[in-house]
């Protein structure tokens, strides 16, 4: 989940009304948000990826007024639509990156404090709805740096400019092997020669979409006039993204102004906002409360949405950045916070349905009874182990191998097909406890033949001075009869993990289930053990 | 009452009783006690009061590599009067026969006016008798004993200056001693049939069922008699069932190799109906506007929750009413560390029907909480991409005196529902079971639980 850090002083300044520091903290989990650390001025707070307006401190300070009742309704966004911001698109974007769109942002301020949420918003955007800037990427530039009209087209990859936070020009090629921004989203472009860029009417390079800003545009706290380009391979998505930075960039103080965009399929952006009509007996049975249409309405508010009632309906009105509803149930969710959750008493209805357990879980809990009466203590492993204990430390075959894919963790990267490394593996954990040790597991292993088949399997290690074959073997005589009432046999065999000439295959009706046997010195000798080691492993029925 | 005595305190006793102050060595050989039976005795009697210990200093000789040759071959000087018994011999041999010893041993004898050199040729003046020290170092032998028993002790220091001959060692030895009342213990008469009840016994540990699955064992009996049935799935799953069908999209970050488990090389081959998978695209392709790809679906993981048991359960029998839960292992591909396992257990409870509602729903809750002994619960709104609204639980954790995030909850969003023909409304709940049995057991670190560490299985106590 992303994170964005706040400063209380700066967040009840723009939260404004009779809002407190105590108020703010006790209101912001009734958002959605939670706090992940505090400090005397500062609090982190995590927010979730569907609602990218909470990536700075304005977005979060319009959700707060609405629930502390100091604004209510929808954001609109102003925008001026008189002087010529015009960028026009090169058919030959089409091929790679072909949608564009952006917007003027005039008059504001920009302190330390809204230059950091400005950037890490971007990144957010970037990471998220963004999807690693795949989707869509935005560039924020110093608008007086910037002769319109502007051209988004494409260029060979020997362009050369003056890169963000680089003092000399470097050619496309240079920037994609050797930045690090180039190196974490060179991929997007792929092999293609030609590669977005967007150019003013001077012909200086302003932005090398999706990868990196030219010099000359950045931002500082001199900036007072901001341009804001989205590109992207979805012009829906990209006007999405714009919806986000032209809200925020509005209650952040500035005046917005239209930017006209055209050529190869591409448009002005509208920021339309949505109606959408929500039925109140809907509402009232997700919810369990019976609300009355004025009171759906004044939650809406509350949640920074437009209402009006219609008779039996609300007619709801969203904002474009409010992307994140798709349909009335998203309402009934906005309802439920505008009226508060801690609002909404629980309550706790008889059941309809009777309830059972699985037979499974029935027969698994009584086969631990019978251990646990023969003196064997329960073990538990991951069923994702290493190759080392599974297969290397026991010499057993790893052909069948079955494998994670860049696991984070070098003792988890295989999935197990037996229980017993993983309990031998136990003992050598346990070398200074009072002997004996008396183990067994009961979990799920994986089977790779033709295709993947998960089994329920039980082991049971005993390690003693005096461990031996016929101590275990009464042990699972004892197990076998519980289990499948029937009696087992053992039949000589040899296993890798076992002392020749003293391991037998276990057999019910004719059927291998299993392996028992003493543990051989050299597996001993891996998992660095001494004490006799005795132990048997069958498949469970069903 | 009559004082009890254990077996080895009544060796100890008698045997002080015949000579009072023994050491610890003299003890041993007299009862034929362990040293480690005779160190517990001493202590016990010490705790009763009945017996001092009183720490001595001794000093012991042993002798070192050239005593010990000496001992053997005789003393360097000896050697060269050995050889001259049988009348005189060049010089130039005797250094042959007597190689590094030959320096000292002529030395010696020189200076006690033994022999005679005439034109290097060596001869005896007389015979030697036995020399102090070679009775010394016969008195010592291999062994050690006290220096103090060694009465010559000017011929000792004499022999203390040749290299490596003797070797002293300071050792503390105890003697004990009974005080006067105990020396008035009839051991045999306190032999009434008595035992010491107040004495230590040997531990025995318990066989037990593991404390998570005792943990478990009892989610799942509170499960069943809030009216819910349990399902049981796989643990690997096609993405389609872990992932598409629940609304994430395929390019969703949560998808992504960081914190999902994908299997190598494994593709699912039938995993849904051809209307399942038609209906779940079109809905991908309507909301998130991307190209679905079915390949992406047949990618096999190990199931990140046990939302992929209860939505395909609730797909193939769109019940009206019913009321199931889930509940076993789940996969995250993360960093292990003392509050998160790559692999954990989850349980999930869905409702389906009349009582559909998010207050039953956070009912339901409270309930469960209630029978599991947590009873300050609040609840927070959340996001799940498969839900809509979504709440997480906080409850009170009354050790650690603070709220901490339990069970998500939530109903089941029309985009997942619709898809599969799923008409009814339907809430989810559930969450991690190791983070309850933390609380349960009192523990801090989550690994725990699967170290199978005998030390903690054979103690662990519950605390709430």
């Amino acid at each position: 989940m992303p994170v964005v850090e706040l400063n209380y002083n700066r967040l009840q300044k723009l939260v404004g009304g009779k809002s407190n520091k105590k108020k703010i903290i006790d209101t912001l989990p009734y958002l959605g948000l939670d706090i992940e650390g505090e400090t005397n001025s500062d609090v982190r707070i995590e927010y979730s990826p569907n609602r990218p307006d909470y990536s700075t401190d304005y977005g979060i300070a319009m959700g707060l007024q609405g629930l502390l009742g100091i604004k209510q309704g929808l954001v609109d966004l102003k925008i001026k639509k008189k002087e010529d911001y015009q960028i026009k698109v090169d058919s030959s974007v089409s091929k790679i990156r072909p949608f564009v769109t952006g917007i003027v942002a005039k008059n504001g301020t920009i302190d330390e404090h809204t230059l950091k949420q400005l950037i890490a918003m971007q990144e957010d955007l970037h990471f998220g709805i963004g999807r690693k800037r795949k989707k869509s990427s935005i560039g924020i530039h110093d608008l007086d740096k910037i002769s319109f009209p502007l051209i988004y087209t494409t260029t060979n990859r020997k362009h050369k400019f003056i890169p963000l936070t680089s003092e000399k020009e470097n050619t496309i090629d240079e920037i994609l092997a050797n930045s690090d921004v180039g190196k974490d989203y060179g991929y997007i472009l792929g092999n293609s020669p030609k590669v977005p860029l967007i150019l003013d009417s001077e012909n200086n390079t302003v932005s090398f979409p999706p990868i990196i800003n030219a010099a000359i545009t950045t931002v500082t706290t001199k900036t007072k006039n901001l341009f804001v380009e989205v590109t992207g391979i979805n012009k829906d998505d990209i006007e999405d993204m714009l919806s986000v930075v032209a809200t925020i960039l509005q209650s952040a103080g500035f005046e917005l102004h239209a930017v006209k965009i055209s050529g190869a399929k591409n448009s002005s952006p509208q920021f339309k906002l949505r109606k959408l009509k929500i039925d109140t007996e809907l509402v009232s049975k997700t919810l369990g409360l019976d609300l009355s249409p004025s009171k759906i309405s004044s939650s809406l508010k509350k949640s920074r949405l437009n209402a009006a009632v219609k008779g039996k309906k609300i007619e709801c009105t969203v904002p474009r950045y409010r992307f994140d509803i798709f349909g009335p149930m998203d309402l009934v969710e906005e309802i439920a916070l505008g009226y508060g959750i801690e609002n909404i008493e629980p309550i706790m209805s008889p059941s309809q349905t009777l309830g059972q357990k699985h037979s499974t879980s029935i027969n698994l809990q009584s086969i631990r009874g019978v251990l646990t009466g023969l003196g064997y203590m329960e073990g538990l492993n991951s069923s994702l182990t290493s190759k080392r204990i599974l297969y290397d430390n026991t010499n057993r075959d790893s052909s069948k191998i079955v494998s994670v894919l860049d696991s984070k963790s070098l003792e988890h990267t295989i999935l197990r097909d037996s229980l017993l490394p993983g309990l031998i593996d136990s003992f050598g954990k346990n070398i200074h406890e009072a002997y004996p040790q008396k183990l067994f597991e009961i979990g799920t292993v994986f089977y790779n033949s033709s295709s993947l088949t998960e089994h329920t399997h039980l082991c049971a290690v005993s390690s003693h001075k005096d461990a031996n074959f016929s101590e275990m073997k009464s042990v699972l005589q004892t197990v076998v009869q519980s289990i499948f009432g029937k009696t087992c046999e053992t039949k000589t065999t040899t296993h890798p993990t076992f002392e020749k000439g003293r391991v037998a295959s276990i057999t019910v009706n004719g059927k291998t289930i299993g392996f028992i046997g003493e543990i051989s010195e050299s597996t001993k000798e891996h998992f660095k053990l001494r004490e006799p080691i005795v132990s048997f492993e069958i498949k469970l029925p069903g | 009452m009559q004082q009890v005595f254990h077996e080895i305190e009544k060796k100890i006793i008698s045997a002080l009783k015949e000579k009072n102050g023994l050491t610890s060595e003299q003890l041993e050989s007299i009862t034929n006690l362990s040293p480690d039976q005779i160190r517990r005795g001493i202590e016990w009697l010490k705790l009763k009061d009945l017996a001092n210990v009183k720490e001595d200093q001794q000093t012991f000789v042993s002798l070192g590599k050239n005593g010990l040759n000496a001992n053997s071959k005789g003393l360097p000087e000896r050697q060269l009067l050995d050889l001259l018994k049988d009348g005189p011999k060049p010089l130039a041999e005797l250094q042959k026969e007597l190689k590094f010893i030959f320096g000292p041993a002529m030395g010696i004898a020189r200076k006690n006016n033994w022999i005679t050199n005439k034109d290097d040729t060596i001869s005896l003046n007389s015979p030697v008798d036995a020399l102090p020290e070679e009775n010394i170092i016969k008195q010592i032998g291999a062994g050690k004993i006290p220096k103090s028993d060694i009465g010559d002790s000017q011929s000792l220091e004499l022999l203390k200056k040749r290299p490596d001959f003797i070797v002293e060692e300071v050792s503390k030895s105890k003697t004990i001693s009974l005080v006067e009342q105990a020396l008035k213990i009839d051991v045999n008469a306190s032999d009434s049939g008595a035992i010491d009840v107040e004495a230590k016994v040997p531990a025995v540990y318990p066989a037990r069922t593991h404390p998570l699955n005792e943990t478990i064992e009892e989610i799942r009996e509170i499960f069943v008699t809030l009216g819910f049935t349990e399902i049981l799935g796989n643990l690997s799953q096609s993405s389609f069932w872990n992932f598409d069908a629940l609304f994430t999209p395929q390019d969703h970050p949560a998808r992504e190799m960081q914190d999902t488990f994908f299997l190598e090389k494994l593709k699912a081959k039938q995993f849904a109906t051809a209307e399942q998978i038609r209906n779940v695209s079109t809905s991908h392709k309507k909301n998130w506007r991307y190209l679905w790809n079915i390949d992406e679906a047949r990618k096999m993981v190990l199931r990140t929750h046990t939302t992929c048991v209860t939505i395909k359960h609730l797909a193939e029998n769109k019940p009206d009413e019913a009321r199931v839960f889930s509940l076993g292992r789940v996969f995250r591909n993360e960093k292990v560390s003392y509050k998160h396992l790559v692999e954990f257990n989850q349980v999930e409870g869905v409702v389906v029907g009349k009582h559909a509602s998010l207050r039953d729903l956070m009912g339901i809750q409270k309930e469960f909480y209630r029978r599991i002994g947590l009873n300050k619960v609040k609840f927070w709104p959340t996001f799940f991409p498969y839900t809509e609204p979504s709440l997480q639980t906080m409850v009170y954790n009354e050790r650690l005196k603070k709220w901490v995030e339990l069970f998500g909850m939530g109903i089941f969003r029309p985009e997942v529902t619709k898809p599969l023909g799923i008409n009814k409304p339907v809430l989810a709940w559930g969450g991690g079971i190791e983070r309850i049995a933390m609380m349960k057991y009192g523990l801090d670190d989550v690994r725990e639980f699967y170290n199978n560490d005998l030390k903690w299985l054979r103690s662990a106590t519950k605390c709430q």
